[in-house]
């Protein structure tokens, strides 16, 4: 595994073999291990053209415990407002000998351009592009759901899986359908009329205009981040309406299922899509999420970096 | 493909091998077994029945050596199987480090570094059920159940009932 740009390029068995790798990590560093040698010598890049917490320290974090050194560039206070494009920005940094970069960049589409553009030979991990795919969380997602349905290695068949919210603009949803519905999970997309996305038909995923229908049949609700930052035009009449028709509030949560759990890949707006109520009641998993980044942002760049050097590469030994 | 040892040789080289186990420690006390995945594993929990049958029980765990490898930059990545310390832990103790073949030394000197960050054992030391030669490190097994001069060309097989179906150690050159 090359590159990590978009789920659809994991197979199903790469999926799987991301996450059992996950749980090893998992068992082997909540013990006395912190920290493994396994990237020593090599450099990451954390290229990030957008505003990120989670994503970027999570991913510095997994490299240092698996001591690889890490660059951190972020667009703000670099020369990016000076005009630098990503294509010489990249190739600065490839220069100072990076071997991976994890790029977030507020344009669909970005990473798979750095990758296929041939503009520089590092690999390239996608950690959110625009309104596109942000694989890594779809895939620390489905680690957290198969911690808590107790999912032997594989099988999310009959796990039924709620994605809420702003589905449009949501890079989140994009790689968390494509990955639960590869593992087998029965998915439904819930938003207003506004908020789903031309074509979904071809999703292959149920969908619904009304949270409250099936509420209780629910195993895992994902409530997504109303991102305002995307949102050119009016999607929706204002906050309060918003909340009332699709935010988690405490009446929701009390018709959830007894084991269903709550996620969010954060930031919250709490009191929009989100109660303070649900966000910190305890179905919620949303900071195990976040301990989950860490560890699967571990596996994939063991998977992506263990392996021949780039300029060796001459297909697997 | 030629036969080197049969079911019952390797029976016989294990039950040997915990007599000196035995012997050397003056009693199982503080012994603890670690297997090295995949192989190594099964032997150590065989060699840990073989010393409860002639002397006293002894634990055993495994111990994944995947992030300690020092060809991580030129094979591609492997799976990862599972780490399990034994009960009593292995700080102190006298470890025994249990594989299938001796080598290059390589997967020794990863598990070494393995088992430095699991804690002190007192003593590590380590048991092969084949030694092949070709060492490419300073490491030497202290328990041994059979020296096979190979040339590096031939490629040696250990199976096991456990996972192969029959037990067998043969000689095939490289395919």
């Amino acid at each position: 595994m090359k590159h990590l740009l978009s789920i659809n390029d994991v197979s199903r068995d790469e999926a799987i073999n991301i996450l059992s790798t996950a749980a090893e990590l998992q068992k082997l560093t909540s013990g006395t291990v912190k920290k493994l040698p396994t990237l020593r010598g090599r450099t990451i890049a954390n290229l990030f053209f957008e505003d990120s917490t989670r994503t970027r320290l999570s991913f510095e974090a997994a490299a240092k415990r698996l001591s690889a050194d890490v660059i951190n560039f972020s667009a703000k206070g670099s020369s990016v407002s000076k005009g630098e494009s990503l294509k010489d920005t990249a190739q600065t940094l490839e220069a100072m000998g990076v071997d991976l970069f994890v790029l977030r960049h507020p344009a669909s589409g970005a990473a798979t351009s750095l990758a296929k553009s041939g503009w520089v030979d590092a690999h390239i991990i996608n950690a959110g592009d625009g309104t596109h795919e942000h694989p890594t969380q779809a895939l620390l997602d489905a680690f957290t759901i198969r911690k808590h349905h107790g999912i032997g290695r594989s099988d999310f068949n009959g796990v039924k899986i709620a994605i809420v919210g702003d589905i449009a603009h949501s890079r989140v949803a994009r790689s968390n359908v494509l990955l639960l519905k590869k593992l087998g999970a029965d998915v439904t997309v819930i938003a207003p009329p506004t908020l789903i996305p031309v074509g979904l038909e071809s999703w292959g995923v149920h969908h619904s205009y009304d949270f409250d229908e099936d509420l209780a049949s629910f195993d895992v609700v994902m409530m997504l981040r109303v991102q305002l930052e995307r949102m050119n035009d009016s999607f929706f009449p204002n906050g309060r309406e918003y909340a009332r028709g699709y935010g988690l509030d405490e009446s929701r949560l009390n018709r959830l299922k007894s084991d269903a759990i709550v996620m969010h890949p954060g930031p919250m707006n709490r009191g929009l899509e989100i109660s303070s109520a649900s966000a910190d009641s305890s179905k919620s998993v949303i900071l195990e999420q976040v301990a989950h980044g860490v560890i699967v942002r571990m596996a994939v760049l063991y998977r992506s970096l263990g392996g021949p050097d780039i300029a060796s590469t001459g297909g697997s030994l | 493909m030629s036969l080197i040892l049969d079911g019952t040789e390797i029976s016989r080289a294990l039950k040997r091998i915990a007599h000196e186990i035995i012997e050397h420690h003056h009693g199982l006390d503080s012994v603890v077994l670690m297997g090295i995945p995949t192989r190594g594993k099964y032997l150590a929990e065989r060699l840990s029945a073989v010393l409860a049958s002639i002397e006293a029980p002894v634990e055993y765990g495994t111990l994944d050596i995947t992030m300690h490898r020092d060809d991580i930059r030129i094979r591609p990545p492997r799976a990862l199987v599972p780490t399990l310390l034994p009960a009593g832990g292995i700080e102190g103790k006298s470890v025994i480090l249990v594989d299938d073949v001796l080598f290059s030394g390589r997967t020794i000197r990863a598990a070494l570094d393995a088992l430095g960050e699991l804690g002190r054992p007192a003593s590590v030391q380590l048991a092969v059920l084949v030694d092949r030669g070709h060492r490419e490190l300073p490491i030497r097994a202290d328990y041994v159940g059979k020296n096979i001069p190979t040339s590096l060309k031939e490629n040696v097989k250990v199976s096991l009932v456990e996972i192969d179906g029959v037990d067998s150690v043969e000689i095939a050159p490289v395919s």
